[in-house]
């Protein structure tokens, strides 16, 4: 009976097996690499429905981030601030500027901004504003320097890893409570021991069990 | 010494395991035909049953995905209902294939020989049903891969390697692996036959790259048979961790009904049973459907016909045991679990599980019933049918009362959930029709080795 297959049979099978042990691992590699939410989550800056500038005002300005969001101290939900508070100054500051028709039409017809949300965590996820603001944990820790930054950036993956690298260890992201808006603020002496004093102080303990943020 | 006359003879103890007039090459003509022949229109009636409802089965755990856990009756308090339920039961199934294969094997009985293939293969197939649900379970099971433990650097989480539900992954899916190779291992000779007698190019290529170069050397053999010894050495602890494991799931919560240390053995004597009933079932169908009653004789449905005895004997001695600790601990919740299991709104299922499981295996104590292949074949869908009751009485029940009488509740399944379960009898019967049609469903090769040899006379083997 003459053979079924040819002797060079077992070269192809073995390039095959090759080529599919490569194909495989550099599938599973690059879906690693490319939905990781480093790569994926950061850098999201989506276009504003007014190109409001956080560098000219919390930066240049120097206005406080609590003047507009200002619920961040005391809810869950850190406010997004309505046209009314826009106008507090703009009704006298650039009133006729074009750039800001949507801000006055907004305020006249009560009809609310639709600001494009940039740091959106999962719906199965329970974040709180206020214990982590009023644990002394900066806006800058998980929002970056937006008072550098003309349209918002997400700079953090906000993944689980990220969030419990920090509650595993929160030290170095600690500082008094009322300088937590100070986004430049860079603390006199060891960061590591001022949060370990924070922490005694506080008796901060964040939770690292599955139901600390799933509720 | 006893009178030598008395003695039965001895064709009479150990009657041959291949009746007929058969000799090796009938052998392999009779189990090649069935994959050789043309495909009986029976088949195809069969297939595109078993196929509609496959894709059905596919169809709901679409709907299920699209929609979520909720198109399911589950909810609090009861989070496992018919998903796991399902599970159990299927896993369970697998077992009896592996015993046959590995256990029966080191225990040198030679009986198995004309089964195993076929009760491996449902095995496996039994695997993949059982696999299915822990894996569409979970909320988001685009994320089913979390189960294992990978390094990972979005989360920054192992698993909870004191959890049972870890072992379980770890144990089902070794079990799983171990029975492919063991099931692939064990048809290479035939797949070789198969291809030798092959008359097209498309049947000898399939066959000949699935047979992986066997050509029936003395050398190939000697491993061939070493590799067969270990798998089945590896398979045999597989038998009772496997179910042990999964009864972990269960007993190491602190739920009354659960958590109790008789579940272990108990739960694996109960997937010996099940898979017994599922082997008899299917082979009670084949045998006649394709004329194998030479080769899967009366014998060998009667030895599993006593395998079914013995572990439902065992069944209905673990239920009385659980009855009887629940009375004797003293235990308030354990006692009022077991009085709401047998007497509480669930009542219909405990009796329905209580009359299949351990009141039919009993009639296989008559030689004249456990013989009798209708008989068996009714008695084989009701353990079928008890195991799986078995299983939602010990989820649903367990979990409907809990310490809270304010969360009681009381599960009801959704459409969704009854077509999911028939569906993946779908998926099972269409997996074995498949087998059946492409591979050699009786070891050629191993039956031959339980006959006797050319010009030897049938008196003097055993």
């Amino acid at each position: 009976m003459s053979a079924i297959f040819p002797k060079s049979t077992d070269l192809y099978v073995r390039i095959g097996g090759a080529v599919a042990v490569l194909a495989i691992l550099g599938g599973v590699g690059s879906f690693a690499y490319l939905s990781h939410p480093k790569v994926l989550e950061t850098g999201y800056s989506p276009v504003q429905p007014v190109p409001y500038s956080h560098k000219l005002h919390a930066g240049n300005l120097g206005m406080d981030c609590r003047y507009c969001h200002s619920t961040v101290e005391r809810a869950a939900f850190a406010a997004i601030p309505p046209a009314e508070t826009c106008m507090n100054c703009h009704h006298k500051v650039k009133e006729k500027n074009p750039i800001l028709q949507p801000v006055r039409d907004s305020f006249e017809k009560g009809v609310a901004m639709k600001w494009v949300k940039v740091h959106r965590l999962p719906d199965y996820v329970y974040f709180n504003h206020q214990a982590h603001v009023g644990a002394g944990v900066s806006c800058v820790s998980c929002h970056g320097r937006v008072d550098q930054m003309i349209e918002v950036k997400q700079v953090a993956p906000l993944s689980m890893a990220w969030c419990l690298e920090c509650h595993r260890n929160p030290a170095a992201n600690l500082r008094p409570a009322h300088l937590v808006t100070r986004l430049d603020w860079k603390p006199e002496g060891d960061p590591a021991e001022i949060g370990r004093r924070i922490i005694e102080e506080k008796h901060i303990k964040p939770p690292t069990n599955c139901s600390g943020c799933h509720r | 010494m006893a009178d030598l006359a008395i003695k039965p003879p001895l064709a009479e103890l150990n009657p041959p395991l291949v009746e007929g007039n058969h000799s090796y090459s009938t052998v392999t003509h009779t189990v090649s035909g069935i994959v050789e022949r043309k495909t009986p229109k029976q088949w195809f009636i069969a297939i595109s049953i078993s196929g509609a409802i496959t894709l059905m089965m596919l169809g709901m755990i679409g709907y299920l995905f699209l929609n979520g856990v909720g198109v399911w009756g589950n909810n609090s308090p009861v989070g496992w209902a018919w998903d796991i339920t399902n599970f159990v039961f299927w896993i369970g199934i697998g077992h009896a294939g592996t015993l046959i294969s590995a256990i029966l094997f080191l225990f040198r009985q030679k009986w198995r020989t004309s089964i195993n293939r076929a009760a491996e293969a449902m095995t496996l197939f039994a695997v993949a049903c059982a696999l299915l649900f822990p894996l569409i379970h979970v909320g988001r099971p685009w994320r089913a891969y979390w189960m294992f433990p990978i390094p990972n650097t979005d989360l920054n989480m192992w698993q909870n390697f004191r959890s049972p539900l870890l072992w379980d992954v770890f144990a089902v899916s070794t079990y799983g692996t171990v029975s492919a190779l063991f099931w692939y291992v064990g048809l290479l000779p035939d797949l070789a036959t198969l291809r030798d007698r092959a008359r097209t190019r498309i049947r000898q290529l399939v066959y000949g790259v699935l047979s992986l170069g066997w050509r029936g050397s003395a050398r190939a053999w000697r491993h061939y048979e070493m590799a067969y010894l270990i798998l089945a050495g590896l398979s045999t602890p597989l038998v009772l961790s496997v179910h042990t494991i999964v009864s972990f799931d269960f007993a190491v919560s602190i739920i009354p009904g659960w958590h109790t240390t008789i579940f272990p053995p108990y739960f694996v004597a109960g997937a010996i049973f099940s898979g017994f009933a599922m082997v008899v079932t299917l082979m009670v169908i084949f045998r006649y459907a394709f004329q194998l009653e030479d080769l899967v004789t009366i014998k060998h449905l009667e030895n599993m016909n006593i395998v079914m005895l013995a572990t439902g004997s065992i069944v209905g001695y673990a239920y009385a045991t659980e009855l009887f600790i629940a009375w004797y601990s003293g235990n308030m919740y354990e006692k009022f679990a077991f009085l709401n299991r047998t007497t509480g709104p669930y009542w219909w299922a405990y009796w329905t599980m209580v009359s299949c499981n351990v009141i039919s295996p009993q009639f296989f104590w008559f030689k004249k019933l456990r013989r009798n292949i209708p008989f068996m074949f009714v008695i084989s869908i009701f353990v079928n049918i008890g195991m799986w009751f078995e299983r939602f009485v010990i989820i649903v029940t367990s979990l409907h009362r809990d310490f809270l009488p304010s969360s009681w509740g009381y599960f009801r399944p959704t459409f969704v959930d009854v077509c999911t379960f028939i569906g993946t009898l779908g998926f099972f019967t269409t997996l074995f029709l498949l087998f059946v049609r492409f591979l050699p469903m009786i070891a050629i090769s191993e039956v031959k080795g339980v006959m006797p040899a050319p010009g030897a006379s049938e008196r003097g083997q055993h």
